[in-house]
């Protein structure tokens, strides 16, 4: 069986990074195994800009992004194949592929990096009530018939979900000359960023129903329409608030799921919240020498956290490559406030450096503190105007103060001023 | 007046206050550049376009304006940018379109292609 | 001209098709959809009935016995997927254990092998996810699963391989007798065939009106169904019933063959033959009814919904009988039609000898139909990443009998689509697959044929 020394699941802005990394890092031997036609994964479709502004400066569209890691990847000639989607992992490391050739390959790394990303909810997890005619289609499947295949998956649309995602093709839809009829969102809340509201909503007259959900799907070949129905606070349809909408294209943009398959097969701990794996700040997983970074370990809103969480991954595998002995090592885990959606990393084994730490909030809060302590003392308090389950937070907590941990146990709670 | 500023993710709420149609104040941003958008907003709004163009033999490049183009005229944009049909190899940063519609803007690709298969 | 048309290829007429195609006789099958298997014979409960719900004596316990102890042979030589994994009926009431008694007897007379009564312990060795308040249940272990479409498709597709003809988007609008044949007439096209075996499952009475019967009437009865990640297919061992009732056998608690877990159908009679809609009243019983007997079923892993419409008659029974000159009508094939389907073929195989067909045996005839090899590690590209399908097999599903000709035929032949991510990544790769290999253009792809197009043109409103 061939040796790999790394394996890398994943040719997107995750893997890409982090193949860039454990290369700087000293790891030659690497192999990144892409199920797609192209590296860049899913930036390769989202055409709109709005990526690096925080690690070039600079506003990119997302194949720009993409751009900037696969230059480094040719560059360096690190190892890819396309068409190769990887279809197990065991626990010891052994990576079976199939490829466009034919027989499926099996490959032994010393370490693997996940980094297959998410994939998004579809009419059927949400049990939407109706007729299954042809024009339901999730936001990022009918952002690939646009913008990498050139077809309309439809002119007239209705959207459900006001994230990103959902608001981008509102507006990309119309451009290419589709009526938007309008986004519904269940929340009272839109999950998007606030200027994607201004200039994908707000610049075409596109109304947004928030508290609503669609409760029925008409059509018998093709959809011809939409109810939609106002929902209570506990996001049950209200009865008698349905409101038909003519359209013949419904688009889901209702959640994304990290794709974590591969992991279950390798028997990796996931947590139950993020759906990804549970990891160490070093994005090592609960199977020693896997480790996890992007969307695969959580959903980000920006890719350049990606980017960043990356690095930190590859660096991670090169060094568990290189070092010969594993030690022993000190575990604390992360506490947290029922406010506080998850936290990743979930835990940390024996500190050297900095750690940065991403949460979510469970709902939209103003004016609150995030207040970090151990058993004794507080060890790191910051003030957040506002924050919101769309927006991941991150906050720096310095190693001096992460040595010095009494107990084994970090707790960190979200507070109101 | 009430706006969201759009330049970067943060979106801060800005309130301008306007007199005889110029823009006599602006607060809420956290950056200079929330400024210039809010004065801009109000008298020339801007949006940077990305779509895509046809490449000769079937597939698409994503491109972008070089600089936000004129809010109003989208539909002039969008029917000149249609009519490409670009011969590859293309790249990114390429000039697809030349100062389009007069704007002194320009449209560039922002993908690599180098033959017809997309994503190539 | 053929010996016999079959109207309707849903598994009863494709089942009496492979069986007439063992004879020297040229058969045609004919349906108005866009692929086989459209109507009941894909939306519906996959279970091989052991056979003891049918009053006794009736067409539906004889020929529900005789099928259901057929089938695993058909299903080898056809090598399509069969798990003898047994019947559970569960009772919480003294009620209900009377009426499982009944069950008992009557699926003795009616020659059902191995049945038991048995207690609550016995039930939770045999169930450990079972209800606590389920007090006692009859097992029976000779009930069994398939995947319906995919024995159709095969059954077919065999039939196909040994001769049969297979006619879609065929609508039947006339019937007419002619000295010694009849012409059949859709809107586009006219054949002729001596005799004509009416199998059209909803529209099986107007099929017969057109040839002069009227004799009956068949309504919609709508079930509903969920089906969960595969995840959760082994939280049932064995197929969990509820005591049946007037409108059916209940909601049920079973594993798929391909190891999903389907809750349902819920039963309800309704107008329209064509609304195959999903309701949230119909889901949510769905759901109260799997959580009575499995409480533990987690419903996050919901992974879609889907109606099927069963064929109910004025009769009772089922209706295999002859009608009119060359005429035989199988018609309100509900539950347990499946299980009796290939019973029914051979039934409706005497009948026509009775009526004078020379039924003589081909001697080249092949039981067993090709697949492609099942050993994946040898198929390159894969395309649907949940259920692992690669491009190779969705090439050959388009292009072996019965062809696959838009993206839900693939679906049912490949599973592509049916896995957790619903055809998200893979759909647009199956559409354009399909266009090459169909030659057609891309926007010309349809979900399931007709109207149905998965994309509606080009971007940049260029045609």
């Amino acid at each position: 069986m061939k040796k790999i020394d790394l394996v890398i699941i994943g040719g997107g802005p995750a893997g890409m990074a982090a193949a860039v990394s454990a290369y700087n890092n000293g790891i030659k031997d690497i192999l990144i195994l892409e199920r797609e036609e192209s590296l860049g994964g899913i930036l390769q479709q989202c055409i709109h800009n709005g990526f690096g502004l925080h690690k070039f400066k600079e506003e990119l569209t997302g194949p720009e992004y993409a751009w900037k890691y696969e230059k480094q990847v040719f560059d360096l000639k690190i190892p890819f194949r396309l068409n190769a989607m990887v279809m197990n992992i065991s626990a010891d490391k052994q990576v079976t592929f199939a490829c466009e050739q034919g027989e499926s390959q099996t490959v032994q790394a010393k370490a693997i990096i996940l980094a297959m990303g998410c994939r998004e909810r579809s009419r059927g997890a949400l049990n939407i009530a109706g007729t299954r005619p042809a024009g339901i289609y999730t936001a990022g499947t009918a952002q690939k018939f646009v913008n990498i295949m050139g077809y309309m998956p439809g002119k007239r649309i209705v959207i459900l979900g006001s994230g990103d995602i959902g608001l981008i093709m509102a507006r990309r839809m119309t451009i290419e000359g589709a009526k938007v009829e309008a986004v519904c969102e269940i929340a009272p809340y839109s999950g998007g960023l606030t200027r994607n509201i201004v200039q994908c909503l707000n610049d075409f007259d596109i109304p947004l129903k928030l508290s609503h959900t669609v409760v029925d799907i008409h059509g018998k070949e093709r959809v011809t329409g939409v109810t939609i129905a106002r929902v209570d606070q506990n996001r049950k349809p209200i009865s008698g608030t349905e409101e038909y909408f003519a359209c013949d294209t419904l688009l889901l943009s209702v959640g994304l799921i990290p794709e974590n398959e591969l992991a279950k097969s390798a028997g990796i701990a996931l947590d139950k919240v993020t759906g990804g794996a549970v990891v160490d700040q070093n994005r090592e997983t609960s199977k020693s020498g896997i480790f996890a970074c992007g969307n695969v370990l959580h959903v980000h809103d920006l890719v350049d956290f990606v980017s960043e969480e990356a690095e930190l991954a590859g660096h991670s595998a090169a060094k568990y490559i290189l070092e010969s002995d594993k030690q022993a090592e000190k575990e604390i885990t992360f506490q947290l406030t029922e406010n506080i959606s998850y936290i990743v990393p979930q835990m940390l084994h024996s500190v050297q450096n900095d750690v940065i730490v991403y949460f979510r909030v469970a709902n939209i809060f103003k004016n609150v503190i995030i207040e970090v302590r151990d058993d004794e003392k507080v060890l790191y308090k910051k003030n957040i105007k506002k924050a919101a389950p769309g927006e991941m937070e991150c906050i720096k907590l310095n190693k001096e103060i992460l040595r010095d941990i009494r107990g084994n146990k970090i707790y960190v709670e979200l507070k109101q001023r | 007046m009430n706006l969201t500023c759009i330049v970067c993710p943060l979106g801060c709420e800005l309130t301008v206050e306007k007199e005889n149609g110029r823009v006599i104040s602006v607060s809420g941003n956290t950056c200079p550049r929330g400024e210039k958008y809010a004065i801009g907003e109000c008298t020339n709004p801007v949006r940077t376009l990305t779509t895509t163009a046809r490449v000769a033999g079937g597939g698409l490049v994503s491109v972008k304006s070089d600089k936000p183009l004129p809010k109003g005229d989208l539909n002039e944009y969008m029917n000149i940018i249609n009519q490409l049909n670009l011969a590859p190899p293309i790249h990114i940063g390429d000039i697809l379109i030349k100062n389009i519609n007069n704007t002194g803007i320009h449209i560039v690709a922002t993908k690599n292609i180098k033959g017809v298969d997309y994503n190539a | 001209m053929y010996d016999i048309a079959i109207i309707g290829a849903g598994v009863v007429g494709v089942m009496i098709a492979r069986e007439l195609s063992k004879y020297n006789l040229s058969i045609c099958i004919l349906d108005k959809e866009s692929d086989v298997s459209m109507g009941a014979s894909k939306a519906n409960s996959g279970i091989i009935h052991a056979g003891y719900d049918a009053k006794c004596g009736s067409l539906k316990a004889i020929l529900n016995v005789k099928g259901s102890k057929m089938m695993k042979q058909i299903t080898e030589e056809l090598s399509v997927k069969y798990k003898n994994n047994g019947s559970l009926v569960i009772g919480y009431t003294d009620e209900d254990m009377s009426a499982i008694s009944e069950l008992y007897d009557r699926g003795v007379k009616n020659g059902v092998e191995g049945l038991e009564v048995i207690d609550k312990m016995k039930l939770k060795q045999l169930e450990p996810n079972i209800s606590q308040n389920a007090i006692g249940a009859l097992f029976a272990p000779t009930g069994a699963i398939v995947c319906p479409y995919e024995l159709t498709v095969a059954a077919i597709g065999n039939a196909m391989d040994n001769g049969a003809a297979l006619k879609l988007e065929f609508e039947v609008k006339s019937i007419n007798l002619l000295n010694d044949y009849y012409e059949i007439s859709s809107h586009k096209e006219t054949m002729k065939a001596k005799y004509i075996i009416n199998a059209a499952g909803l529209y099986a009475d107007e099929v017969a009106r057109m040839a002069g019967d009227d004799s009956f009437e068949i309504h919609p009865r709508k079930g509903e169904y969920l089906i969960l990640d595969k995840e959760f297919g082994n939280l049932t061992k064995h197929t969990i019933f509820r005591v049946p009732s007037k409108m059916g056998k209940g909601i049920l608690v079973s594993a798929t063959v391909d190891g999903n877990l389907l809750l349902g159908p819920t039963s309800e009679d309704i107008l329209d033959k064509e609304d195959k809609s999903t309701t949230q009243i119909g889901m949510s019983k769905v759901i109260h009814g799997a959580l009575d007997n499995v409480p533990d079923i987690p419903l996050k892993s919901v992974i879609t919904s889907f109606s099927g419409l069963r064929a109910v008659a004025d009769r009772g029974d089922f209706i295999i009988e002859k009608s009119k000159t060359n005429f035989i009508n199988i018609a309100g094939i509900e539950s347990p039609g499946l299980s009796a389907s290939p019973a029914i073929a051979l039934y409706v195989v005497e009948l026509l000898g009775e009526m004078g067909v020379s039924l003589t045996p081909k001697t080249n005839f092949k039981p067993n139909r090709k697949i492609f090899a099942a050993d994946k590690s040898k198929y390159g590209k894969i395309i649907c990443r949940c259920e692992h399908i690669s491009e190779y097999e969705i090439v050959k599903a388009i292009h072996t009998n019965p062809p696959a000709t838009n993206v839900d035929a693939v679906k049912r032949r490949t599973r592509s689509g049916m896995g957790r991510c619903q055809g998200g990544f893979c759909m647009p790769h199956v559409v354009e697959i399909l266009a090459r290999e169909l030659n057609i253009n891309f926007e010309e792809v349809t979900k399931f044929g007709g109207n149905s197009k998965i994309t509606i043109g080009k971007t940049k409103g260029i045609s």
